[in-house]
């Protein structure tokens, strides 16, 4: 299904486009099974339309909106961005959507709110991976409410001039273009402003492997492999090396939200 | 009881070699006409260290399953299939020297050093080197059947450590289910040892004993 949106240029890196086929492919979605090709393969299953989001919790107006009712909410635009994921591979994505930053508005944070809190959909009717216990369900993400609000954080809808299939996050995710593709929630469902940093996944699953911010930087190794380096999908295979990661995955427009802040501990 | 003939026996064993190279011919004419998926190398690497595991249980069957089916010709295979546990380990080491460092053994050694699941990994295979080296015929007269036999049980150790890379690798992702399946294995597999082993020792004990007036 069509999605069209005219490109921000701000918003375009030069990078080329990951292929449609890598991309709705090799995913990451455990929800649908811990292998790279199960959300291809099982995320049929996932009903996107009708669908609701609720935002609560620490906002002037809380909401329960439908899918066409939040995708109104500001003009879609069309923004390329990488994605690094923090199994060391990358990928370049044309995203359809709004920032952020739009929906914090609506919905007027009250001073209390400090973080986001992102959570997505889990139904064991339509998602078969909850069976397995890998993580504590549902998937929960979270960002400091200034990240949030920063203009590169992306609402999402559709990538690749098409809604989102659901194997990347149907109907609505975010895309956290400087962090680890796992800080990026998919099929969100509850939208939290909280007082208190929120439990994501991947911190409760292995603290010591997937902290909180996830930012993207060559300097912090994971426990298990380093981060300095990358695999471009599509790109980067049998006769050429690895390619170099960036800092922020190069959107070193982001640094000041962490002017002073050892990002060695707060990995 | 079956018993092959020298010339059903050769047979057999130009048919588990066949069946032995049907994973890297997968992967050979995959990479050809392109299936290897979006990232081939990770594939790769991790069909590799999955056919390195299957071999090493097959490899430790053969003596259990010997012993439960009377089947003694079964040893004659067990060679061939602990050196296609070393080919696919081979592959696999090859990927990781040469796709994730490009031969920059530098960088690769300090991978290993600093991460416990690439250490064992590496320990495992350096290990199977000499496994490896001295499956001739040849090299068993030249050791002598007692010590060839010490040197080829350090396997016991080989493939826990196999199984323990494997774990390690998939512990961040909390995607336990293949390692303990590949685990179990190995477990009943060297138990069965460990008990008759300690059966043996009994039975011999009592052998010995004097018998009562």
């Amino acid at each position: 299904q069509k999605l069209s949106a005219k490109t921000n240029s701000a918003y375009v890196v030069m990078d080329k486009p990951t292929a449609y086929k890598d991309a709705t492919t090799y995913n990451n979605f455990y929800e649908f099974g811990t292998d790279k090709t199960d959300p291809s393969h099982y995320a049929g299953s996932l009903k996107p339309r009708p669908w609701t989001i609720a935002i609560e919790g620490e906002v002037k107006k809380p909401m329960t909106l439908d899918l066409d009712s939040l995708q109104k909410l500001a003009p879609l635009e069309e923004r390329i961005y990488r994605l690094r994921c923090v199994e060391g591979w990358s990928m370049v994505i044309p995203w359809i959507g709004y920032s952020f930053a739009e929906l914090i508005r609506k919905v007027e944070p009250t001073g209390n709110a400090k973080y986001v809190e992102f959570v997505t959909l889990a139904d064991k009717k339509q998602m078969p991976g909850l069976r397995s216990p890998v993580l504590e369900w549902p998937y929960v993400e979270g960002l400091r409410l200034d990240e949030a609000n920063h203009p590169l954080a992306l609402l999402a809808f559709g990538m690749y001039g098409e809604v989102l299939p659901n194997q990347n996050g149907a109907p609505v995710r975010m895309v956290v273009p400087w962090k680890y593709g796992f800080k990026s929630a998919k099929s969100i469902v509850k939208i939290r402003f909280t007082k208190d940093q929120p439990k994501t996944a991947w911190n409760i699953s292995a603290p010591q492997e997937y902290g909180f911010y996830s930012n993207v930087n060559p300097d912090v190794d994971h426990p298990r492999w380093s981060q300095a380096t990358e695999r471009r999908i599509g790109e980067d295979g049998f006769f050429t090396k690895k390619r170099k990661t960036m800092m922020f995955n190069g959107y070193s427009e982001v640094a000041s939200l962490y002017a002073g802040m050892d990002l060695k501990k707060f990995y | 009881m079956f018993n092959p003939s020298a010339r059903q026996l050769a047979a057999i064993k130009t048919a588990v070699f066949i069946v032995a190279l049907l994973p890297f011919a997968r992967l050979v004419l995959f990479a050809v006409i392109g299936q290897l998926g979006a990232n081939p190398i990770e594939f790769i690497t991790s069909n590799t260290g999955d056919w390195t595991l299957y071999f090493l249980c097959i490899t430790l069957a053969v003596t259990p399953l010997r012993r439960l089916s009377g089947w003694n010709w079964l040893l004659k295979l067990r060679r061939m299939l602990g050196l296609f546990a070393f080919f696919y380990v081979v592959l696999h080491f090859t990927t990781f020297l040469w796709f994730d460092h490009f031969f920059d053994i530098d960088a690769m050694l300090k991978d290993v050093v600093k991460r416990p699941f690439i250490t064992v990994g590496f320990a495992a295979f350096l290990l199977l080197i000499p496994l490896a080296a001295t499956s001739t015929n040849a090299m068993v007269r030249r050791l002598g059947g007692r010590r060839w036999q010490t040197l080829h049980r350090t396997i016991y150790l080989i493939a826990p450590l196999g199984i323990l890379h494997f774990w390690w690798m998939k512990a961040g992702k909390n995607d336990f289910e293949q390692p303990i399946l590949f685990g179990t294995v190995v477990a009943v597999l060297l138990l069965l040892r460990v008990y008759w082993s300690i059966a043996q020792a009994r039975t011999q004990k009592r052998q010995v004993s004097p018998r009562p007036n």
